[in-house]
């Protein structure tokens, strides 16, 4: 029922992304995004674009796989340029009505598209080849300077792994519940509003009964293992960078200089 | 008429490195008013071929013919199917919702569009048939005791009148007691309701007393489809799927083994007793 929701779901495979430090990942999906907002020319786009789909390649995911995950936010798209088309005001070019399609409003429609896309895409590529664990590991790691300001860093860190730990759990048992009510002649694709809203108590209650008693388990297990927080405690897998990613890191300082560039120049 | 399985195979997230074949081309046929047993290991495919039988899980090929009719044809009311052929999930305490019990189970029939009064009635019949005590009728599902929310659970289905009832391990988590009390409430259920009951399970020893035939599965293929005498003779093989025959059976093999010429055919304490008895001449005591 939800294998259409697979925006920023782990993609399990073998390639360099996979292998690559979680923080250089972080660091990098940041540093695209902002050269997103950087970059505006079309020399600007096309690089990032090119960049992207050198991205994707190596990440070894299969594109239909990646293109799937963008169908949940099509929609989200297709308002943010029909907003930005009618409504950005300018030199009529069309007109339906009271509807004005202006010059201005149509270039920054598709720059806004163009935009939003790649943001999406760049950090879904991210996702797709870090697990979790490995992400919140990299979030410890580089948030770790804020420790000396008291930030609880660790115990951030922790409630999101938790958190992120719980979605593909929470996913599955709605699945099971949606299931178990249906087989109980549960109609939950009513049309009408007030149905829908009405068709969700036999989901939503069950579900955060389980939640909480998975919370509950998972203290007690917690606490069971003398769980205290961050003080003197060690991994596992410790991160520690290699050649790879030092070379990644001046792949990303390269792209970034070039869009900066681009922005002067173009 | 009952229910018609051909050919059916279902893969898991197709199409993707993760894509796992959980249902091998499956036939079988159900039909009315019998008790079967369907075993295989976690994992074996046991549960995805329960959900296709109501229609929750799309085949990926093959057709399943309820009375003759696809129900994945167009025309096919698939509301119906469900609640003509129960499904009652694992853990199903975990789909309880209502302020209380009987509204709880009512929550099916009055999904089938009957009366206040009509789902009432079922409600009344569904909760008598599992045994569950009159006073807590009116208390909150949550505060019952695990058997007892489980029995709930099972009226919740019971309760549309379901012509094939399946159970999918409706013991799992429960301690003896508790098993012995649903797997009899199941058994009395098949008796006076007159229904096919599919218990689904890992346990030969929970499905041999009970049941007219066993199904079994592993790695989504249907391996053994017959009553269980037959199935149980084929120990072996049984145990290289990581299930085990019935106790009695190791019993009545160990004591052939060691001289004594019985049949290993016996299926519970009783018949294994009688054909101890009827061979004693030749114990050597």
């Amino acid at each position: 029922m939800f294998d259409s929701i697979t925006l920023g779901q782990y993609y399990q495979t073998d390639s360099v992304l996979h292998r690559l430090d979680p923080r250089v990942k972080l660091v990098g999906t940041f540093t695209y995004l902002i050269s997103l907002f950087i970059v505006d020319s079309f020399v600007g786009y096309i690089l990032a674009a090119l960049f992207l789909a050198a991205m994707i390649m190596l990440s070894n995911v299969p594109f239909r796989y990646i293109i799937r995950g963008m169908k949940a936010i099509i929609f989200l798209l297709l308002i943010t340029v029909v907003f930005n088309l009618f409504l950005t005001p300018g030199e009529v070019i069309w007109q339906l009505g009271f509807l004005k399609m202006t010059r201005e409003g149509l270039t920054f429609a598709v720059k806004m598209a163009v935009r939003l896309s790649l943001l999406i895409l760049g950090s879904s590529i991210m996702t797709l080849t870090t697990t979790p664990t490995q992400l919140t590991d990299a979030l410890e790691s580089l948030l770790r300077p804020l420790k000396k300001v008291h930030v609880p860093v660790h115990e951030i860190a922790m409630m999101m792994s938790i958190a992120l730990r719980f979605i593909p759990i929470l996913m599955e048992e709605t699945d099971k519940i949606m299931k178990a009510q249906i087989a109980r002649g549960a109609d939950f694709e009513s049309k009408n509003l007030i149905k829908k809203i009405k068709s969700m108590v036999p989901l939503l209650v069950p579900l955060f009964i389980s939640a909480f008693r998975r919370a509950n388990d998972l203290a007690m297990a917690m606490e069971a293992r003398c769980y205290r927080g961050g003080e003197g405690r060690t991994k596992m897998k410790p991160l520690v960078y290699q050649n790879r990613d030092r070379i990644a890191y001046l792949i990303l300082l390269a792209f970034f200089v070039v869009c900066i560039l681009t922005r002067i120049y173009f | 008429m009952g229910i018609k399985v051909d050919d059916i195979s279902f893969l898991y997230e197709r199409g993707t490195a993760m894509q796992v074949t959980a249902l091998d081309h499956v036939s079988a046929e159900i039909p009315d008013n019998q008790f079967i047993g369907l075993i295989g290991h976690t994992g074996s495919g046991k549960s995805t071929f329960v959900q296709t039988l109501n229609g929750l899980l799309k085949p990926t090929t093959g057709h399943i013919y309820y009375n003759g009719e696809d129900i994945d044809g167009e025309k096919f009311d698939k509301k119906k199917l469900r609640s003509d052929v129960g499904l009652v999930f694992q853990y199903p305490e975990h789909q309880l919702f209502e302020v209380d019990v009987i509204t709880d189970v009512m929550f099916g029939p009055r999904n089938l569009g009957l009366s206040e009064a009509e789902a009432k009635k079922r409600a009344l019949e569904a909760l008598e048939s599992v045994h569950m005590p009159k006073d807590l009728y009116k208390s909150s599902p949550f505060d019952l005791s695990g058997g007892q929310k489980r029995r709930a659970a099972i009226a919740g289905v019971l309760a549309m009148r379901p012509k094939i009832l399946i159970l999918d391990e409706p013991t799992a988590g429960l301690d003896p007691k508790g098993r012995d009390e649903i797997l009899g409430m199941i058994a009395g259920m098949k008796r006076d309701l007159n229904m096919t009951i599919i218990l689904v399970s890992h346990s030969m020893d929970d499905v041999a007393r009970y049941v007219d035939r066993i199904m079994v599965m592993g790695g989504g293929k249907l391996l053994y489809d017959d009553v269980p005498v037959k199935v149980f003779r084929h120990v072996k093989e049984l145990e290289e799927l990581g299930l085990a025959a019935p106790q009695i059976t190791y019993i009545m093999k160990l004591l052939k083994e060691r001289g004594l010429d019985v049949s290993t055919d016996a299926l519970n304490v009783k018949e294994a007793a009688a054909e101890i008895m009827a061979h004693r001449r030749e114990l050597h005591v």
